[in-house]
Formats: structure tokens, C-alpha cells, sequence
């Protein structure tokens, strides 16, 4: 791990709010995460880049709880969580979207987030409903709030998975690829938001493949390659990173 | 570090006031059906012997449609071995007025025993997936029949009847059957009706479209689809003890037959699968259909068969979904609606 890991200026691990160590899976023969060690401070906003199948999207599903860890150990606000259910993490203030969004899809928008408001963010009646407002408030679905959710396109698909999240309160979101296929105007729309959030105090794990919208939102850079972060620190030094080059086939990031 | 709970998100001027739920529609229905249930309440006073029958019978199919919609219209698990909690409904009433509980209380009692042993398989079953669930309920329901059979009170096949019923003359009995099977429905369906109403039905629809997801947003998969089963469980193993106490005798394999969940396919497939007026829509239709042409024997079984295959192909969203899609009409709400003042309130 010490060859291949660069830590480029990152924080050191204490007072973290999450923390992984020494966390890898496996999916029968394929080793699709190796020995990651990571911690995340409170409110802070973390960037994860790497080639397909880099293992990003199960560092993140191992971190809330949808796959347990082949081995390692997670910390979540001075708890072990390595153990307990994807549910419980998320009313800890863990949450995710998907890659690949999830819709409740016979359910309205509203509906769906209410879901999220009244389960990851354990309120009742009317509270939960004050919370579901503003979180499609937030994500700009307001106006689509009765309109069932299999009715809906990728891109509002999406945002459907951003106002869920939202909608449980958290205070550490990891977003998977919420802003491919946006244009310009909707991708800084999309960084307002984030920003928004960020503001209020919420740590963000951001991963995304254009950088240059992910740099608006990210004070910290992660590159993942064959399932080992192969550097973290500060964006600009990531980026220049000779592993982080040679992982994206000499052309470097974007 | 935000505390969990805290509003990441700023609140607009919109607030839960602007979350509807009951529609005029649905206000004038539960508005009739109070007055109509204590009217149907007092049937014995004025209705014949035949109709009295034919209401009870009426009553348990909507309690057995109502129940398996719970569980698989909102809860996505379909159960092909709901027979078996019917099955053991009508043992449990069998052999609890055999230990001398007077037989209209063991009803109550025996269903509720029932539904306690569904919470207890439901741990291991629920393991199950998909597919693999429903043949496994299916199973278990044909090893509960055969457990039922080496009962020596049952004497095999032969069966057996709920003798205690003798205690009463034949027009208290028909009563008294009659008034448990419509306290029965009208509970069973109150109570899914708050359930479903509140977080547990978003909860459960929730984990029928996205199981992964709803874990992933707070749901806790297991004890809501815990509690579904559980509480149709409970609406079989009533069933079935009507069943017996309109029926009297008990041979197994009348009760624990795999029709019985055919039945509640069709009726819940025909009414709109996952609607809650659809179940008892579709509970009326089977029954009129029964009353119509339940002589035809093996044709009877063909058309409803043929039947259930033309809605599910064809009107997947049963009876129900096609009226109220059509006029936007709900009378047993479950759903919210947001008034956004921009948009009118028939945005769908
Ligand atoms: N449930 C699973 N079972 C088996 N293999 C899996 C599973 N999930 C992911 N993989 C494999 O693990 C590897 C890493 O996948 P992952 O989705 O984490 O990559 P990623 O970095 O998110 O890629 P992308 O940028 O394409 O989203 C891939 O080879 C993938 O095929
Ligand atoms: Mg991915």
C-alpha cells in the first residue's frame, strides 16, 4: 500500500467523522477493493476520480452498508458501524445516491421523498412533510412533486435520488455520479446546490467524472485505480500525480 | 458537524399544509360506508337466511382479497401458500373449542395464535426471495396440512367439526358468524387502512420498488415486511376460522387447498393489484361470478382462470386502476397530493 498510496497533504485522521481502515471486498475471485484507508473531517468536501471499474461506487456502497466488507473496519462519528444494516447508517446521517438511479417508481415524488424524510430522517407527520418540501425544494423538483416517479427521465431521475438524500438529513453525503450528462447551465445549477448543502455543515464524497464541475465543490481530490486509492491531497497535486496520469492511459484527467 | 436530524435545507414558505390527502370523493365515500356498515350491521333484523349467508361468505372473500393485496400489491411478496394460514385458522378454532373455549372468542383467539406462529416462520421465510418465496410459503402451507392430518382430533382427511357450535340454535349461530366475519373484515381493513396510510405503507411500497434503495434512504427492510406478513397472516387465519364457523366441518383439505390463494389472486388481479378499493372490488366481482356460475364445475375454474390471464395481460392494473385513472377518483386515499399553488392540483 505505502508504494502506491501518495498522501498528498491530506489531514491527519483525528477528530475524522468517517474513517475506513484497512477495507477491501471481494466479489467471489474479483478483488474489486484492496486495503483503502480514508477518513473524511466534518463538512468536508471530498472529489473521487478514477477509470471505470476503478472500484468507486463499492467504496461507496460498503461505506453505508448495501455490501459488507470482505475485511476492514468503518467509524462513523466515534461509532464501529463496520456491522450495522445500510438502514441504521443512514438514520446516523449516512447517505447516498445511486450511480444507476433507484426510483420507488409507483410511488409519486413526493412520496418518495417523503419516504427518506420519514425513515433516514426519523420525523413524523408534519415535520416529515416540512422536510420532503424542502428537500424537492432544494433539488428544484418542487414542481414535479405529484408526478409518479416512473414517469420520470435520467436527468430528473437523478435529481430524484439528490432529493432523497437530502430529504434524510445527513451530515455526510456521497453522491455517485449525480452530474453526468448535464449541460453547463444545469451542471452549475447542480454545484449551487451542492455548495448549498455544503454550507449547512454537511461533509460531501463526491464522485464524478468531469472534474472541472467536481473542482467547484471539492477541496480535496481522491484517485482510485483497481481498487486502491492511488492518491489523495489537495486537487491540483492529485491531478499531476504520475499514478494518477498513468491510471487514465498518459492523458491525465480532464 | 450537523446533528443527525437537522435540516441540511433551507425551508421555503411551502409547509405541510400544503400536503392534501383526503379528496372530496373520498370524504363523500367514507361519509356513505360508515352509515351503510352499521346499516349491513343490523342485517339479521331484516335480511333472509340466504342473503345472510351469502353476505358472510361475501365478507370473507374481501377479508382474504384485502390481505393478499397488503402483501403483495403494496409489499411485492406474493405468497402462493396463504391456504396454509387459513389451514391452521380453522385447526387452531378447531382444537380450542375442543379445550372448551366457547367457539366464537377461539375464532379470534385461534387466528391471533396463528399469526403469532406467522411472525415466528416469518423470520426464516422472509429469508427467501421473489419466487423462492412464494413456492416456499406454498410448501409450507402443504407441510402445515399434513402436520394437521396426524392430529388424531382431526382424524386425517376424514376430518372433523366444530361440534361446540351446537351450543347455539341455528338463527344465533348464523348471527353470531355473520357478525364475526363482518367485525373481521371491517377491523382488517381499518387497520391496513391506518397502516397503509401512514409511514408503514410508504415504507413497504417503498421496499416492493426498490428494495436496496429503501435501505438505503432509512427503510428498515425487515421488520416492515415483518409486519405485512404478519398481518396478513392474521387476515387468512381469520378467514379460515369464518370459513369454519359458517361451514362447521373441518376437513383439511378443503382448507389448505392452493385454490384458496388462487382465489385471492384473482380477486386482488381483476379489482387492481396494489389499489386498496380494487382488493374489494375485485372480492364482489369473484363473488358474483361464484354466485353466477359456480355450478359450470370445471368450466367455472376455466373462466376464472382465463380471466385472471386477460387482466394481467391486458388491464395489469385491474378494474380499479382503470376507474380511477379514468376519473381521477380515490375513495380510500392512501397517497399525497401537493397543492402547488403554480400548478393546480390535478397534476399527475
Ligand atoms: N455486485 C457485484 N458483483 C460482482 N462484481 C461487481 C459488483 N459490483 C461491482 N462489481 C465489479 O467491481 C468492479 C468495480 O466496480 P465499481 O462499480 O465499483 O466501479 P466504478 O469505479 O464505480 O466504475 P464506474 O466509473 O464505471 O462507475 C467492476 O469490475 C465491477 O464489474
Ligand atoms: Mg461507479
Amino acid at each position: 500500500m505505502a508504494d502506491t498510496l501518495m498522501e498528498l497533504g491530506a489531514r491527519p485522521a483525528t477528530g475524522a467523522l468517517l474513517q475506513a481502515a484497512g477495507l477491501s471486498k471481494r466479489f467471489g475471485g474479483l478483488q474489486v477493493l484492496s486495503d483503502v484507508e480514508f477518513s473524511l473531517r466534518p463538512g468536508e468536501a471530498v472529489g473521487i476520480v478514477g477509470p471505470n471499474g476503478a472500484g468507486k461506487t463499492t467504496f461507496l456502497s460498503v461505506l453505508v452498508g448495501a455490501h459488507a466488507p470482505s475485511t476492514g473496519s468503518i467509524r462513523f462519528a466515534g461509532e464501529d458501524i463496520t456491522a450495522l444494516p445500510a438502514p441504521e447508517r443512514c438514520r446516523r446521517g449516512l447517505v447516498r445516491t445511486h450511480q444507476i438511479p433507484r426510483p420507488f417508481s409507483g410511488m409519486t415524488i413526493f412520496e418518495n421523498v417523503l419516504t427518506a424524510a420519514a425513515n433516514g430522517g426519523g420525523l413524523n407527520g408534519a415535520a416529515a412533510g416540512e422536510r420532503a418540501l424542502a428537500a424537492l425544494e432544494a433539488s428544484g423538483m418542487l414542481s414535479l412533486s405529484n408526478r409518479k416517479a416512473e414517469t420520470l427521465g435520467l436527468l430528473d431521475r437523478k435529481r430524484l435520488e439528490l432529493a432523497r438524500a437530502l430529504a434524510t438529513g445527513p451530515s455526510v453525503l456521497l453522491l455517485d455520479e449525480i452530474g453526468g450528462g448535464l449541460t453547463d447551465a444545469e451542471a452549475d445549477e447542480l454545484v449551487a446546490i451542492i455548495r448549498r448543502v455544503r454550507s449547512r455543515g454537511v461533509a460531501i464524497i463526491w464522485i464524478e467524472h468531469i472534474v472541472h464541475v467536481l473542482l467547484q465543490v471539492a477541496e480535496r481530490l481522491i484517485c482510485m485505480d483497481g481498487g486502491r486509492i492511488i492518491a489523495d491531497g489537495a486537487p491540483e497535486a492529485v491531478m499531476r500525480h504520475p499514478a494518477v496520469i498513468k491510471a487514465y492511459l498518459g492523458g491525465g484527467v480532464q | 458537524m450537523t446533528p443527525t436530524g437537522a435540516s441540511p435545507i433551507a425551508v421555503s414558505a411551502l409547509d405541510a399544509r400544503s400536503i392534501t390527502r383526503w379528496t372530496l370523493a373520498s370524504r363523500i365515500a367514507v361519509a356513505v360506508a360508515l352509515p351503510l356498515v352499521v346499516a349491513i350491521a343490523f342485517g339479521p333484523a331484516y335480511l333472509s337466511a340466504n342473503v345472510i349467508d351469502k353476505l358472510t361468505t361475501l365478507f370473507i372473500y374481501i377479508l382474504l382479497a384485502v390481505t393478499w393485496n397488503a402483501l403483495a400489491g403494496y409489499g411485492g411478496l406474493i405468497s402462493i401458500g396463504q391456504q396454509g394460514f387459513f389451514g391452521l385458522g380453522a385447526y387452531a378454532t378447531v382444537r380450542l373449542a375442543d379445550a372448551g373455549l366457547t367457539p366464537y372468542p377461539a375464532l379470534f383467539v385461534g387466528a391471533g395464535l396463528i399469526a403469532l406462529f406467522a411472525y415466528l416462520i416469518s423470520f426464516p421465510m422472509l429469508r427467501l426471495r421473489n419466487g423462492e418465496l412464494g413456492i416456499g410459503l406454498w410448501v409450507l402451507a402443504e407441510l402445515m396440512h399434513l402436520i394437521v392430518n396426524l392430529d388424531s382430533l382431526v382424524q386425517g382427511e376424514t376430518g372433523t367439526s366444530l361440534i361446540a357450535l351446537n351450543a347455539f340454535s341455528i338463527e344465533a349461530r348464523r348471527a353470531y358468524t355473520y357478525w364475526a366475519a363482518l367485525g373481521a373484515v371491517a377491523g382488517l381493513i381499518i387497520l391496513l387502512f391506518i397502516l397503509l396510510r401512514g409511514p408503514v405503507g410508504t415504507a413497504i411500497q417503498a421496499i416492493r420498488d426498490n428494495e436496496e434503495a429503501a435501505a438505503s434512504v432509512g427503510v428498515r427492510v425487515k421488520s416492515t415486511r415483518r409486519l405485512i406478513f404478519v398481518v396478513a397472516s392474521l387476515g387468512a387465519a381469520l378467514a379460515g376460522a369464518l370459513w369454519l364457523a359458517s361451514a362447521t366441518t373441518f376437513q383439511p383439505k378443503a382448507y389448505f387447498g392452493v385454490q384458496w390463494t388462487a382465489y385471492m389472486i384473482f380477486m386482488v388481479l381483476v379489482g387492481g393489484l396494489g389499489t386498496f378499493e380494487g382488493a374489494i372490488v375485485g372480492a364482489v366481482i369473484f363473488f358474483l361470478i361464484e354466485a353466477w356460475f359456480g355450478a359450470f364445475g370445471v368450466w367455472y375454474l376455466i373462466g376464472l382462470g382465463t380471466t385472471a390471464l386477460v387482466f394481467a395481460l391486458f388491464v395489469p392494473k385491474g378494474l380499479w386502476g382503470l376507474i380511477s385513472s379514468k376519473f381521477d377518483l380515490q375513495l380510500l386515499p392512501l397517497g399525497y397530493r401537493v397543492a402547488l399553488p403554480s400548478l393546480g392540483r390535478s397534476n399527475r
